[in-house]
Protein backbone atom coordinates (compact mmCIF):
# COMPACT_ATOMS: atom_id res chain seq x y z
CA UNK A 1 0.00 0.00 0.00
CA UNK A 2 2.87 2.32 0.74
CA UNK A 3 4.60 1.29 -2.47
CA UNK A 4 4.21 4.14 -4.98
CA UNK A 5 4.84 2.92 -8.56
CA UNK A 6 6.95 4.62 -11.25
CA UNK A 7 5.35 7.44 -13.19
CA UNK A 8 3.13 8.83 -10.44
CA UNK A 9 5.45 11.35 -8.80
CA UNK A 10 7.08 14.46 -10.26
CA UNK A 11 10.84 14.79 -10.77
CA UNK A 12 11.51 17.21 -7.85
CA UNK A 13 9.75 14.86 -5.42
CA UNK A 14 11.68 11.86 -6.78
CA UNK A 15 15.01 13.67 -6.48
CA UNK A 16 14.23 15.07 -3.03
CA UNK A 17 13.11 11.67 -1.77
CA UNK A 18 16.16 10.01 -3.29
CA UNK A 19 18.55 12.45 -1.63
CA UNK A 20 16.85 12.19 1.76
CA UNK A 21 16.84 8.39 1.53
CA UNK A 22 20.52 8.35 0.55
CA UNK A 23 21.36 10.48 3.59
CA UNK A 24 19.31 8.36 5.98
CA UNK A 25 20.70 5.11 4.59
CA UNK A 26 24.28 6.42 4.89
CA UNK A 27 23.73 7.20 8.57
CA UNK A 28 21.93 3.90 9.10
CA UNK A 29 24.69 1.86 7.45
CA UNK A 30 27.39 3.71 9.39
CA UNK A 31 25.64 2.90 12.67
CA UNK A 32 25.04 -0.72 11.68
CA UNK A 33 27.60 -2.89 13.43
CA UNK A 34 28.78 -5.86 11.40
CA UNK A 35 27.71 -8.23 14.18
CA UNK A 36 24.21 -6.76 13.93
CA UNK A 37 23.73 -7.58 10.26
CA UNK A 38 22.09 -11.03 10.68
CA UNK A 39 19.46 -9.73 13.12
CA UNK A 40 18.78 -6.73 10.89
CA UNK A 41 18.33 -9.10 7.96
CA UNK A 42 15.79 -11.10 9.98
CA UNK A 43 13.67 -7.98 10.38
CA UNK A 44 14.03 -7.08 6.71
CA UNK A 45 12.87 -10.60 5.86
CA UNK A 46 9.91 -10.33 8.28
CA UNK A 47 8.92 -7.06 6.58
CA UNK A 48 9.13 -8.81 3.20
CA UNK A 49 7.20 -11.91 4.25
CA UNK A 50 4.53 -9.84 6.06
CA UNK A 51 3.77 -8.04 2.81
CA UNK A 52 2.67 -11.39 1.35
CA UNK A 53 0.29 -12.16 4.25
CA UNK A 54 -3.38 -11.26 3.86
CA UNK A 55 -5.13 -10.31 7.09
CA UNK A 56 -8.90 -10.01 6.65
CA UNK A 57 -10.66 -6.78 7.67
CA UNK A 58 -14.38 -6.67 7.00
CA UNK A 59 -14.92 -7.37 3.29
CA UNK A 60 -11.29 -6.75 2.26
CA UNK A 61 -7.85 -7.71 3.50
CA UNK A 62 -4.60 -5.87 4.22
CA UNK A 63 -0.90 -6.66 4.29
CA UNK A 64 0.77 -5.54 7.51
CA UNK A 65 3.51 -2.94 7.06
CA UNK A 66 5.34 -3.54 10.38
CA UNK A 67 7.49 -0.40 10.14
CA UNK A 68 6.54 0.54 13.72
CA UNK A 69 7.73 -2.83 14.99
CA UNK A 70 10.96 -2.50 12.98
CA UNK A 71 11.60 0.90 14.54
CA UNK A 72 11.08 -0.51 18.04
CA UNK A 73 13.41 -3.46 17.52
CA UNK A 74 16.08 -2.02 15.22
CA UNK A 75 16.33 1.73 15.80
CA UNK A 76 18.48 3.27 13.05
CA UNK A 77 19.20 -0.12 11.51
CA UNK A 78 15.56 -0.11 10.34
CA UNK A 79 16.54 2.25 7.49
CA UNK A 80 18.95 -0.05 5.61
CA UNK A 81 16.66 -3.00 6.38
CA UNK A 82 13.70 -1.24 4.78
CA UNK A 83 15.77 -0.16 1.77
CA UNK A 84 16.96 -3.72 1.11
CA UNK A 85 13.46 -5.17 1.49
CA UNK A 86 12.00 -2.52 -0.85
CA UNK A 87 14.70 -3.15 -3.45
CA UNK A 88 13.95 -6.88 -3.42
CA UNK A 89 10.20 -6.24 -3.59
CA UNK A 90 10.59 -3.85 -6.52
CA UNK A 91 12.87 -6.18 -8.45
CA UNK A 92 11.13 -9.50 -7.84
CA UNK A 93 7.47 -8.62 -7.34
CA UNK A 94 7.08 -5.25 -9.02
CA UNK A 95 5.83 -3.76 -5.70
CA UNK A 96 6.76 -0.11 -5.93
CA UNK A 97 8.98 1.37 -8.59
CA UNK A 98 12.72 1.72 -9.09
CA UNK A 99 12.73 5.50 -9.54
CA UNK A 100 10.42 5.85 -6.52
CA UNK A 101 12.68 3.68 -4.33
CA UNK A 102 14.03 6.72 -2.45
CA UNK A 103 10.62 8.24 -1.79
CA UNK A 104 9.13 4.90 -0.74
CA UNK A 105 12.09 4.25 1.54
CA UNK A 106 11.58 7.63 3.24
CA UNK A 107 7.81 7.10 3.53
CA UNK A 108 8.32 3.84 5.42
CA UNK A 109 11.64 4.43 7.21
CA UNK A 110 11.04 7.93 8.60
CA UNK A 111 7.99 6.74 10.58
CA UNK A 112 10.07 3.77 11.80
CA UNK A 113 12.72 6.23 13.03
CA UNK A 114 10.05 8.37 14.68
CA UNK A 115 8.80 5.29 16.53
CA UNK A 116 12.36 4.37 17.51
CA UNK A 117 13.10 7.82 18.92
CA UNK A 118 9.72 8.50 20.59
CA UNK A 119 8.66 5.08 21.83
CA UNK A 120 11.85 2.99 21.82
CA UNK A 121 13.32 4.43 25.05
CA UNK A 122 10.03 3.90 26.92
CA UNK A 123 10.01 0.24 26.08
CA UNK A 124 13.48 -0.52 27.35
CA UNK A 125 13.01 0.51 30.95
CA UNK A 126 9.95 -1.57 31.74
CA UNK A 127 8.92 -5.16 31.24
CA UNK A 128 5.20 -5.00 32.12
CA UNK A 129 3.34 -6.77 29.33
CA UNK A 130 0.28 -4.52 29.51
CA UNK A 131 2.37 -1.36 29.03
CA UNK A 132 4.36 -3.03 26.28
CA UNK A 133 1.05 -3.82 24.58
CA UNK A 134 0.03 -0.16 24.74
CA UNK A 135 3.39 1.05 23.44
CA UNK A 136 3.08 -1.45 20.59
CA UNK A 137 -0.40 -0.11 19.85
CA UNK A 138 1.01 3.42 19.63
CA UNK A 139 3.93 2.22 17.50
CA UNK A 140 1.60 0.54 14.99
CA UNK A 141 -0.65 3.59 14.75
CA UNK A 142 2.25 6.03 14.48
CA UNK A 143 4.07 3.92 11.88
CA UNK A 144 1.09 3.56 9.54
CA UNK A 145 -0.33 7.01 10.24
CA UNK A 146 2.91 8.83 9.45
CA UNK A 147 3.43 6.68 6.35
CA UNK A 148 -0.06 7.56 5.12
CA UNK A 149 0.59 11.27 5.68
CA UNK A 150 3.95 11.10 3.90
CA UNK A 151 2.45 9.26 0.91
CA UNK A 152 -0.20 11.99 0.70
CA UNK A 153 2.47 14.69 0.99
CA UNK A 154 4.50 13.12 -1.83
CA UNK A 155 1.38 13.02 -4.03
CA UNK A 156 0.29 16.56 -3.17
CA UNK A 157 3.77 17.95 -3.87
CA UNK A 158 3.79 16.14 -7.23
CA UNK A 159 0.72 17.87 -8.60
CA UNK A 160 -2.41 19.73 -7.52
CA UNK A 161 -4.49 17.31 -9.60
CA UNK A 162 -3.87 14.59 -7.01
CA UNK A 163 -5.25 16.64 -4.12
CA UNK A 164 -8.91 15.57 -4.58
CA UNK A 165 -7.77 11.91 -4.42
CA UNK A 166 -5.95 12.30 -1.10
CA UNK A 167 -9.11 11.75 0.94
CA UNK A 168 -9.59 8.38 -0.76
CA UNK A 169 -5.92 7.49 -0.26
CA UNK A 170 -6.05 8.35 3.45
CA UNK A 171 -9.29 6.43 3.84
CA UNK A 172 -7.67 3.34 2.31
CA UNK A 173 -5.11 3.38 5.14
CA UNK A 174 -7.83 3.21 7.82
CA UNK A 175 -8.25 -0.58 7.89
CA UNK A 176 -4.47 -1.05 7.76
CA UNK A 177 -3.92 1.30 10.73
CA UNK A 178 -6.49 -0.63 12.77
CA UNK A 179 -4.98 -4.05 12.03
CA UNK A 180 -1.40 -2.83 12.30
CA UNK A 181 -2.00 -1.35 15.76
CA UNK A 182 -3.41 -4.61 17.12
CA UNK A 183 -0.78 -6.77 15.39
CA UNK A 184 2.15 -4.61 16.55
CA UNK A 185 0.72 -4.41 20.08
CA UNK A 186 0.35 -8.19 20.35
CA UNK A 187 3.81 -8.79 18.90
CA UNK A 188 5.42 -6.22 21.22
CA UNK A 189 3.64 -7.66 24.26
CA UNK A 190 4.77 -11.16 23.39
CA UNK A 191 8.37 -10.10 22.70
CA UNK A 192 8.56 -8.18 25.98
CA UNK A 193 7.56 -11.28 27.86
CA UNK A 194 9.47 -13.92 25.92
CA UNK A 195 12.60 -12.12 24.69
CA UNK A 196 12.85 -8.60 26.15
CA UNK A 197 16.52 -8.27 25.20
CA UNK A 198 15.44 -8.12 21.55
CA UNK A 199 14.64 -4.42 22.05
CA UNK A 200 17.77 -3.43 23.94
CA UNK A 201 20.99 -3.98 22.00
CA UNK A 202 20.08 -2.69 18.59
CA UNK A 203 19.35 0.87 19.67
CA UNK A 204 22.01 3.50 19.66
CA UNK B 1 26.92 -20.14 -1.75
CA UNK B 2 25.16 -22.69 -3.92
CA UNK B 3 22.55 -23.41 -1.23
CA UNK B 4 21.83 -19.71 -1.13
CA UNK B 5 21.43 -19.63 -4.86
CA UNK B 6 18.96 -22.48 -4.77
CA UNK B 7 16.94 -21.02 -1.90
CA UNK B 8 14.17 -19.41 -3.88
CA UNK B 9 11.43 -17.88 -1.76
CA UNK B 10 8.96 -17.66 -4.57
CA UNK B 11 8.02 -21.25 -3.83
CA UNK B 12 8.29 -21.98 -7.51
CA UNK B 13 11.39 -22.53 -9.59
CA UNK B 14 13.15 -19.33 -10.65
CA UNK B 15 12.05 -18.20 -14.09
CA UNK B 16 13.10 -20.79 -16.64
CA UNK B 17 16.80 -20.45 -17.40
CA UNK B 18 15.97 -21.04 -21.04
CA UNK B 19 15.07 -17.34 -21.54
CA UNK B 20 17.62 -15.43 -23.61
CA UNK B 21 17.89 -12.62 -21.03
CA UNK B 22 18.94 -15.00 -18.27
CA UNK B 23 22.24 -15.67 -20.03
CA UNK B 24 23.33 -12.03 -19.64
CA UNK B 25 25.42 -10.62 -16.78
CA UNK B 26 23.20 -9.73 -13.80
CA UNK B 27 24.93 -6.40 -13.13
CA UNK B 28 24.28 -5.38 -16.74
CA UNK B 29 20.60 -6.31 -16.37
CA UNK B 30 20.29 -4.26 -13.16
CA UNK B 31 21.81 -1.20 -14.83
CA UNK B 32 19.56 -1.62 -17.86
CA UNK B 33 16.47 -1.99 -15.66
CA UNK B 34 17.31 1.24 -13.83
CA UNK B 35 18.04 3.04 -17.12
CA UNK B 36 14.78 1.82 -18.65
CA UNK B 37 12.80 3.01 -15.61
CA UNK B 38 14.49 6.39 -15.69
CA UNK B 39 13.88 6.94 -19.41
CA UNK B 40 10.25 5.78 -19.22
CA UNK B 41 9.52 8.14 -16.34
CA UNK B 42 10.92 11.01 -18.45
CA UNK B 43 8.62 10.22 -21.41
CA UNK B 44 5.43 12.27 -21.66
CA UNK B 45 3.88 11.49 -25.06
CA UNK B 46 1.40 8.64 -25.40
CA UNK B 47 2.95 7.16 -28.62
CA UNK B 48 6.41 7.04 -27.04
CA UNK B 49 4.98 5.43 -23.91
CA UNK B 50 3.20 2.84 -26.04
CA UNK B 51 6.53 2.11 -27.73
CA UNK B 52 8.17 1.74 -24.30
CA UNK B 53 5.43 -0.68 -23.26
CA UNK B 54 6.00 -2.69 -26.45
CA UNK B 55 9.74 -2.76 -25.76
CA UNK B 56 9.06 -3.97 -22.22
CA UNK B 57 6.77 -6.64 -23.64
CA UNK B 58 9.57 -7.77 -25.93
CA UNK B 59 11.90 -8.01 -22.92
CA UNK B 60 9.28 -10.06 -21.06
CA UNK B 61 9.08 -12.47 -24.00
CA UNK B 62 12.88 -12.73 -24.16
CA UNK B 63 12.96 -13.45 -20.41
CA UNK B 64 10.07 -15.95 -20.81
CA UNK B 65 8.16 -14.42 -17.92
CA UNK B 66 5.21 -16.62 -16.92
CA UNK B 67 2.15 -14.90 -18.41
CA UNK B 68 -0.44 -15.42 -15.65
CA UNK B 69 1.80 -14.45 -12.75
CA UNK B 70 3.12 -11.36 -14.53
CA UNK B 71 -0.36 -10.16 -15.46
CA UNK B 72 -1.47 -10.69 -11.84
CA UNK B 73 1.35 -8.48 -10.61
CA UNK B 74 0.55 -5.77 -13.13
CA UNK B 75 -3.13 -5.86 -12.13
CA UNK B 76 -2.18 -5.51 -8.46
CA UNK B 77 -0.15 -2.45 -9.40
CA UNK B 78 -3.06 -0.94 -11.34
CA UNK B 79 -5.37 -1.62 -8.40
CA UNK B 80 -3.09 0.39 -6.16
CA UNK B 81 -3.29 3.37 -8.51
CA UNK B 82 -7.06 3.15 -9.02
CA UNK B 83 -8.07 6.06 -6.74
CA UNK B 84 -5.56 8.34 -8.50
CA UNK B 85 -6.57 7.21 -11.99
CA UNK B 86 -10.27 7.72 -11.24
CA UNK B 87 -9.82 11.20 -9.82
CA UNK B 88 -7.41 12.62 -12.43
CA UNK B 89 -9.90 12.96 -15.34
CA UNK B 90 -12.16 14.94 -12.98
CA UNK B 91 -9.54 17.08 -11.30
CA UNK B 92 -7.31 18.15 -14.21
CA UNK B 93 -8.82 21.26 -15.79
CA UNK B 94 -9.28 21.23 -19.55
CA UNK B 95 -11.66 20.56 -22.42
CA UNK B 96 -14.61 18.53 -21.09
CA UNK B 97 -15.63 15.39 -23.00
CA UNK B 98 -18.46 14.27 -20.74
CA UNK B 99 -20.41 15.63 -17.81
CA UNK B 100 -21.82 13.91 -14.72
CA UNK B 101 -23.82 16.55 -12.86
CA UNK B 102 -21.27 19.02 -11.49
CA UNK B 103 -18.29 16.91 -12.63
CA UNK B 104 -16.65 17.06 -16.04
CA UNK B 105 -14.21 14.57 -17.53
CA UNK B 106 -11.41 16.49 -19.25
CA UNK B 107 -9.35 15.31 -22.21
CA UNK B 108 -6.17 16.44 -20.45
CA UNK B 109 -7.11 14.49 -17.32
CA UNK B 110 -7.78 11.31 -19.29
CA UNK B 111 -4.45 11.72 -21.07
CA UNK B 112 -2.67 12.20 -17.74
CA UNK B 113 -4.27 9.05 -16.31
CA UNK B 114 -3.29 7.11 -19.44
CA UNK B 115 0.30 8.41 -19.18
CA UNK B 116 0.62 7.24 -15.59
CA UNK B 117 -0.93 3.86 -16.33
CA UNK B 118 1.39 3.28 -19.31
CA UNK B 119 4.53 4.44 -17.47
CA UNK B 120 3.90 2.27 -14.44
CA UNK B 121 3.07 -0.84 -16.44
CA UNK B 122 5.92 -0.49 -18.95
CA UNK B 123 8.43 -0.01 -16.14
CA UNK B 124 7.23 -2.84 -13.98
CA UNK B 125 7.22 -5.23 -16.94
CA UNK B 126 10.78 -4.28 -17.91
CA UNK B 127 12.02 -4.49 -14.31
CA UNK B 128 10.44 -7.92 -13.78
CA UNK B 129 11.98 -9.13 -17.05
CA UNK B 130 15.47 -7.69 -16.50
CA UNK B 131 15.96 -7.71 -12.72
CA UNK B 132 13.25 -10.07 -11.45
CA UNK B 133 14.78 -13.03 -13.29
CA UNK B 134 18.17 -12.72 -11.58
CA UNK B 135 18.82 -15.48 -9.07
CA UNK B 136 18.49 -13.88 -5.62
CA UNK B 137 22.07 -14.54 -4.51
CA UNK B 138 23.53 -13.35 -7.81
CA UNK B 139 21.41 -10.24 -7.35
CA UNK B 140 23.52 -9.49 -4.25
CA UNK B 141 26.76 -10.06 -6.13
CA UNK B 142 25.57 -7.79 -8.91
CA UNK B 143 24.88 -5.06 -6.32
CA UNK B 144 28.42 -5.53 -4.99
CA UNK B 145 29.88 -5.12 -8.50
CA UNK B 146 27.87 -1.93 -8.86
CA UNK B 147 29.78 -0.58 -5.82
CA UNK B 148 26.99 -0.63 -3.26
CA UNK B 149 28.44 -0.41 0.29
CA UNK B 150 29.72 -3.82 1.45
CA UNK B 151 27.59 -3.80 4.61
CA UNK B 152 24.46 -3.14 2.59
CA UNK B 153 25.27 -6.00 0.21
CA UNK B 154 25.95 -8.36 3.12
CA UNK B 155 22.62 -7.31 4.61
CA UNK B 156 20.92 -8.01 1.28
CA UNK B 157 22.46 -11.48 0.99
CA UNK B 158 21.42 -12.37 4.55
CA UNK B 159 17.93 -11.01 3.87
CA UNK B 160 17.56 -13.12 0.75
CA UNK B 161 18.52 -16.18 2.75
CA UNK B 162 16.24 -15.38 5.68
CA UNK B 163 13.23 -14.70 3.47
CA UNK B 164 13.35 -18.34 2.42
CA UNK B 165 13.85 -19.50 6.03
CA UNK B 166 11.12 -17.26 7.42
CA UNK B 167 8.62 -18.28 4.82
CA UNK B 168 9.06 -21.92 5.81
CA UNK B 169 8.85 -21.00 9.48
CA UNK B 170 5.73 -18.92 8.78
CA UNK B 171 4.06 -21.85 7.08
CA UNK B 172 4.93 -24.12 10.00
CA UNK B 173 3.44 -21.71 12.53
CA UNK B 174 0.31 -21.19 10.42
CA UNK B 175 -0.12 -24.94 10.19
CA UNK B 176 0.22 -25.26 13.98
CA UNK B 177 -2.47 -22.58 14.33
CA UNK B 178 -4.71 -24.36 11.86
CA UNK B 179 -4.30 -27.55 13.84
CA UNK B 180 -5.75 -25.61 16.80
CA UNK B 181 -8.74 -24.60 14.66
CA UNK B 182 -7.55 -21.02 13.96
CA UNK B 183 -9.22 -19.41 10.98
CA UNK B 184 -8.20 -15.96 9.78
CA UNK B 185 -11.13 -13.57 10.13
CA UNK B 186 -11.67 -9.87 10.66
CA UNK B 187 -11.92 -10.17 14.45
CA UNK B 188 -9.65 -8.65 17.07
CA UNK B 189 -8.76 -12.13 18.27
CA UNK B 190 -7.59 -13.04 14.79
CA UNK B 191 -5.46 -9.87 14.47
CA UNK B 192 -3.87 -10.50 17.87
CA UNK B 193 -3.08 -14.03 16.82
CA UNK B 194 -1.30 -12.65 13.75
CA UNK B 195 0.63 -10.34 16.08
CA UNK B 196 1.69 -13.31 18.20
CA UNK B 197 2.57 -15.17 15.02
CA UNK B 198 4.94 -12.38 13.89
CA UNK B 199 6.32 -12.12 17.42
CA UNK B 200 7.10 -15.85 17.51
CA UNK B 201 8.57 -15.63 14.03
CA UNK B 202 10.94 -12.93 15.31
CA UNK B 203 11.91 -14.85 18.46
CA UNK B 204 12.69 -18.03 16.56
CA UNK B 205 14.51 -16.26 13.72
CA UNK B 206 16.56 -14.05 16.04
CA UNK B 207 17.77 -17.07 17.96
CA UNK B 208 18.57 -18.79 14.71
CA UNK B 209 20.47 -15.70 13.52
CA UNK B 210 22.47 -15.68 16.76
CA UNK B 211 23.41 -19.35 16.32
CA UNK B 212 24.32 -18.83 12.67
CA UNK B 213 26.47 -15.77 13.43
CA UNK B 214 28.28 -17.63 16.22
CA UNK B 215 28.95 -20.57 13.91
CA UNK B 216 30.16 -18.28 11.11
CA UNK B 217 32.49 -16.46 13.53
CA UNK B 218 33.96 -19.81 14.56
CA UNK B 219 34.89 -20.27 10.92
CA UNK B 220 36.53 -16.88 10.66
CA UNK B 221 33.65 -14.72 9.38
CA UNK B 222 34.39 -11.10 10.27
CA UNK B 223 31.17 -9.62 8.97
CA UNK B 224 32.35 -9.48 5.36
CA UNK B 225 32.09 -11.95 2.53
CA UNK B 226 34.75 -12.69 -0.02
CA UNK B 227 33.06 -11.84 -3.28
CA UNK B 228 33.36 -14.22 -6.20
CA UNK B 229 35.47 -12.83 -9.04
CA UNK B 230 33.30 -11.04 -11.60
CA UNK B 231 33.57 -12.54 -15.08
CA UNK B 232 34.07 -9.79 -17.68
CA UNK B 233 31.12 -8.85 -19.89
CA UNK B 234 30.85 -11.10 -22.94
CA UNK B 235 30.26 -10.07 -26.53
CA UNK B 236 26.55 -10.87 -26.27
CA UNK B 237 26.33 -8.77 -23.08
CA UNK B 238 27.76 -5.81 -24.98
CA UNK B 239 25.54 -6.42 -28.00
CA UNK B 240 22.36 -6.56 -25.91
CA UNK B 241 23.36 -3.60 -23.75
CA UNK B 242 24.09 -1.45 -26.79
CA UNK B 243 20.86 -2.47 -28.55
CA UNK B 244 18.65 -1.71 -25.55
CA UNK B 245 20.59 1.47 -24.83
CA UNK B 246 20.06 2.57 -28.43
CA UNK B 247 16.34 1.78 -28.29
CA UNK B 248 15.81 3.80 -25.11
CA UNK B 249 17.94 6.65 -26.47
CA UNK B 250 15.72 6.69 -29.59
CA UNK B 251 12.63 6.90 -27.40
CA UNK B 252 14.11 9.80 -25.50
CA UNK B 253 15.21 11.59 -28.69
CA UNK B 254 11.79 11.25 -30.33
CA UNK B 255 10.26 12.61 -27.12
CA UNK B 256 12.56 15.62 -27.16
CA UNK B 257 11.80 16.33 -30.86
CA UNK B 258 8.04 15.90 -30.53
Amino acid sequence: MAHIPDGVLSAPVLIGGGLLAAGLVTVGVKRLGEAQIPQTAVLAAVFFVASLVHIPVGPTSVHPLLNGLMGLVLGWAAVPAILVALLLQAAFFGFGGLTTLGVNCCNIAVPALAVALLLGPRLRIQQDRRRAFLIGLAAGLLGVGLTALMVCAALALSGPAYVPALGLVLLSYGPLALVEAVVTAAATGLLCQVKPEIFAPAHG
Amino acid sequence: MSALVRADWRAEPAASPAGRLQALAPELRLVLAAAFALVTVLLGQIPQLLAALALAGLLAVLARLPLARTLRRMLALDGFMLPLLLVLPLSVPGVPVARFGPFALSVEGLAEAARILLTANATVLAVLALAGTIEPARFGHACQRLRLPAKLVTLLLFTVRYIAVLQQEYRRLRQAMRARAFRASGSRHSWRSFGHLFGMLLVKSFERAERVTAAMRCRGFTGRYYWPEAPPLTASDWRFGLLLGLATALLLASEALA
